[in-house]
């Protein structure tokens, strides 16, 4: 229960910033003003300014808007393909599922890193190529877990009814499977968000993710490297803006765990 | 040697408990699950999980268990007192020799015993090398008890020993139970099978919501039970025989 | 127990060749000629077809890949387009940095997480353990770049003790070696580590509720006794799955901070491919860091062998 409240509470402030950006930053967040370059904290500019004299509050909440963009698309991407995959491997004869499960485990070998690095090899690297590596690279955590709720499910006595019953394949997939994982799929998608903007900021800060002046978070830190001995403040603000996006997409995806399947809970 | 229990209670799960075990005394518990058996069974061996708490007295001779420190109750336990669980599936390490597991009890204490010599004398000769997952539940049971008499113990508490096995192993795991324990252990028998209590005990005791309702010796308690609970359990026991 | 550890080699060996056939075509059928870029927009048509022989580029796409693997087997990874130089030995060199650092990494990290995972276990429902938790849950959150710039201030900037970065060759100065494997192995280590910590503790506490230990304290062991002689064992198969799960994320994560710390490892060697459209050397590279994780996860399933009897029967 805790860990859904402070969950929820540090995911809807990342959102909140990111839908409040579409409408009003306190500053233009791309705006160079070389007369106020550096400012510190407090004063007009309330987590102060960059070296090109950004503001870094309206940058970090535009960066939020960017680092939900990537989550959102990238497991969207795994959840449509590694749901159905991992049910039609949970439901299909043994050899078939097991084949299924043989190609997730070699995609588990591309991580998303490196499949962005190579998209960004080959297609030059920028917002699209990193949210398609993560979803790419994150499919098998999808599919495995679909796949596991799928077999329990098979094996409970309504579904058993139901295919004495006649019933076709597909209809018990989306009648009584899908239902019955989308707990799981749930959590899932929570936890696996917090890996998404991990890796959404590793590759902006090692310029393979958002190209400037698309302003992220990732990125934010990368500048901030060179001026880190004068003002750490550059790496901190936005360092501490990954960690509550991952902590409160961590801690949701626990609480809804909990909430979800009390049988889990218990383990975990 | 004497168990005496007095006043034991469990939370709100076992209530105002009190029985006597004299040496060689064998002594069933009965009652059906959630009446609070394996908890005061628990309870004399000071494994009650984390979240419970036992209160009253627990006395072996003279010497009181409950609040006893952990240095001197793991002294007692697999020493003086042993116990024997319902589950033998899950009761042995499964990434462990039988062999290593039956001979702990001894190296724990200091006396040291051949796996050989004890699981020859539960009838399993040849298998100290195997892993649990390799024999049968049956078989499992057998190492479970080889364990618990490997240090003759005082006691011996059995929480329902037979009910995971099949009628056929249960009636050899009795009778190795029988013959086994030597004649001055005292042996606390948890069950709910009055037909099992009936052919190894001559002193029952019966538990119901966390009470004891009846005691007696088991020929009295059997034929002629005096609390409206015992004769539920008899009728409902009679049922099952003529089925 | 031989039947299932020669059908995980098999496994290992089709998955090994097919994971090389993608990187290969994802590398030869995607846009972008090499010849081109290695000569620049202003190559003459002649030039650039020379230059593509000079490749192998002009060729089947098949004999390509069979040419490229069976060099590769070979330990030749051909020559770099841009640089005209062998790949294969530059590639060994960097592999040793980055092996130094996962491996400093993962131990960091165990040191960290079996200790601290097994006491958040132990202690679960009084505030000690729940406090662990919660540590390794903010842990998790920090990217390890992150970590690594922090420690960078702390102990490189701040107080001197450490360098902020470089690499001195282990046979060269052994002492200045350490010194500089430490807090690139710390910024890796301890995000793992914290992950680490959560999976410890949920395989603690899942052993502390099993019978067995139950039994092995009716023997007479003492509650920490009986999960050290009976527990940890157990407790380990699950944690081992983490551990090379985790043991490929530090060999990708190696490549970020190599990057915060100039170390000249592989995943450096990768982004400067990437940044000069080296595409050979990517695609070696990209071959090296697969197949490494797919042996780890290979060896990670012989080890399950190893740790629980239960597998070897069947």
């Amino acid at each position: 229960m805790r860990n859904l409240v402070i969950g929820g509470a540090l995911v809807g402030l990342v959102v909140v910033a990111a839908l409040l950006s579409f409408v009003w930053t306190p500053f233009d967040p791309v705006k160079v003003d070389a007369a106020h370059r550096l400012l510190g904290f407090g004063g007009a500019n309330l987590f102060g300014t960059d070296k090109f004299g950004r503001d870094v509050l309206s940058q970090i909440m535009v960066g939020a808007r960017t680092t939900l963009y990537v989550g959102v698309v990238a497991v969207g991407i795994a959840a449509v393909i590694g749901t159905p995959l991992g049910v039609l491997a949970g439901m299909s004869p043994r050899w078939l599922g097991e084949f299924v499960m043989r190609v997730n485990d070699l995609v588990l070998a591309f991580p998303a890193l490196l499949l962005a690095i190579m998209f960004g090899a080959v297609f030059g690297a920028d917002t699209l190529t990193a949210m398609v590596a993560i979803g790419i690279a994150t499919i098998p955590s999808f599919a495995r877990i679909a796949r596991s709720g799928t077999l329990q499910v098979m094996s409970t006595e309504f579904v058993l009814a139901a295919r004495a019953g006649g019933r076709s394949r597909l209809t018990i997939a989306v009648r009584h499977v899908l239902p019955n994982i989308s707990g799981l799929l749930i959590v899932q998608a929570s936890v696996s968000f917090a890996i998404a903007v991990l890796a959404e900021a590793a590759l902006s800060f090692l310029g393979f993710g958002t190209r400037p002046p698309t302003p992220s978070w990732g990125r934010m830190l990368q500048e901030s490297q060179e001026l880190l001995t004068v003002h750490p403040r550059l790496a901190l603000v936005p360092g501490i803006a990954i960690a509550v996006a991952v902590l409160g997409f961590n801690l949701l995806g626990d609480g809804l765990r909990d909430r979800l399947d009390p049988r889990l809970a218990a383990k975990v | 040697m004497t168990l005496s229990v007095r006043g034991l209670s469990v939370n709100e799960l076992v209530r105002d408990v009190s029985f006597e075990i004299g040496a060689g005394e064998r002594v069933g518990l009965i009652g059906e699950s959630g009446s609070g058996k394996s908890l005061t069974a628990l309870a004399i061996m000071g494994l009650l999980p984390e979240e419970l708490r036992a209160a009253g007295s627990v006395r072996l001779d003279d010497r009181e268990l409950l609040g006893m420190s952990e240095k001197d109750m793991s002294g007692l336990r697999g020493d003086e007192l042993a116990m024997v669980f319902q589950e033998p599936m899950t009761a042995l390490n499964p990434a462990m020799r039988v062999g290593r597991q039956v001979t702990e009890p001894g190296r724990i204490h200091g006396r040291r015993r051949s796996a050989e010599e004890l699981l020859d004398a539960v009838g399993l000769p040849g298998t100290a090398r195997a892993y649990p997952h390799q024999l049968s539940g049956g078989q499992r049971q057998r190492v479970v008890l080889a364990m618990a008499l490997a240090n003759h113990p005082a006691l011996l508490i059995c929480d329902e020993p037979t009910t995971a096995l099949d009628v056929t192993v249960q009636a050899q795991i009795l009778s190795l139970i029988r013959t086994s324990l030597p004649p001055e252990s005292a042996l606390l028998f948890i069950t709910h099978d009055l037909a099992v209590v009936a052919s190894v005990c001559e002193r029952v005791l019966v538990m119901l919501d966390g009470e004891i309702v009846e005691a007696g010796s088991t020929r009295e308690v059997l034929t002629q039970p005096k609390h409206a609970y015992t004769r539920k359990l008899l009728d409902a026991s009679d049922l099952e025989a003529r089925r | 127990m031989t039947a299932r550890v020669l059908r995980r080699v098999a496994i290992f060996v089709v998955s090994v060749l097919v994971a090389s056939i993608v990187v290969f075509l994802f590398m030869a059928v995607l846009p972008g000629d090499p010849a081109q870029v290695a000569l620049g927009v202003n190559a003459t048509p002649e030039l650039l077809a020379k230059t593509r022989a000079e490749f192998g580029i002009d060729r089947p796409l098949v004999t390509q890949y069979f040419d490229w693997i069976s060099h590769v087997l070979s330990g030749d990874f051909g020559r770099s387009y841009v640089t005209r130089e062998a790949i294969g030995p530059q590639l060994l060199d960097r592999l040793g940095v980055t092996l130094w650092l996962v491996g400093a990494g993962m131990l960091v990290a165990l040191v960290i997480a079996v200790p601290a995972g097994t006491f958040a276990a132990v202690k679960h429902r009084k505030a000690a353990g729940a406090g662990v938790s919660g540590l390794s849950q903010i842990g998790v959150a920090i990217p390890a770049f992150l970590a690594g710039i922090i420690l960078v201030q702390i102990f490189a900037v701040q107080l001197r003790w450490l360098p902020s970065g470089g690499w001195t060759p282990p046979n060269q100065d052994a002492g200045e070696f350490v010194r500089g494997l430490v807090l690139p192995a710390l910024s890796l280590g301890l995000v793992q580590g914290a992950v680490l910590t959560r999976y410890v503790r949920s395989a603690v506490l899942d052993t502390l509720g099993q019978d067995y230990l139950r039994t092995a304290r009716s023997k007479g062991l003492r509650p920490g006794q009986a999960l050290v002689r009976h527990g940890l064992r157990n407790a380990s198969v699950p944690v081992v799955t983490v551990l090379g799960l985790q043991l490929a994320t530090l060999l990708i994560g190696a490549v970020v901070v190599e990057r915060v710390f100039v170390l000249p490892g592989l995943g450096s060697m990768l982004l400067d491919a990437v940044a000069s459209r080296d595409l050979l050397t990517v695609q070696g590279i990209v071959l090296v860091l697969v197949v490494g994780v797919l042996l780890v996860n290979f060896v990670v399933d012989v080890l399950y062998t190893v740790l629980d009897p239960r597998l070897r029967g069947s």
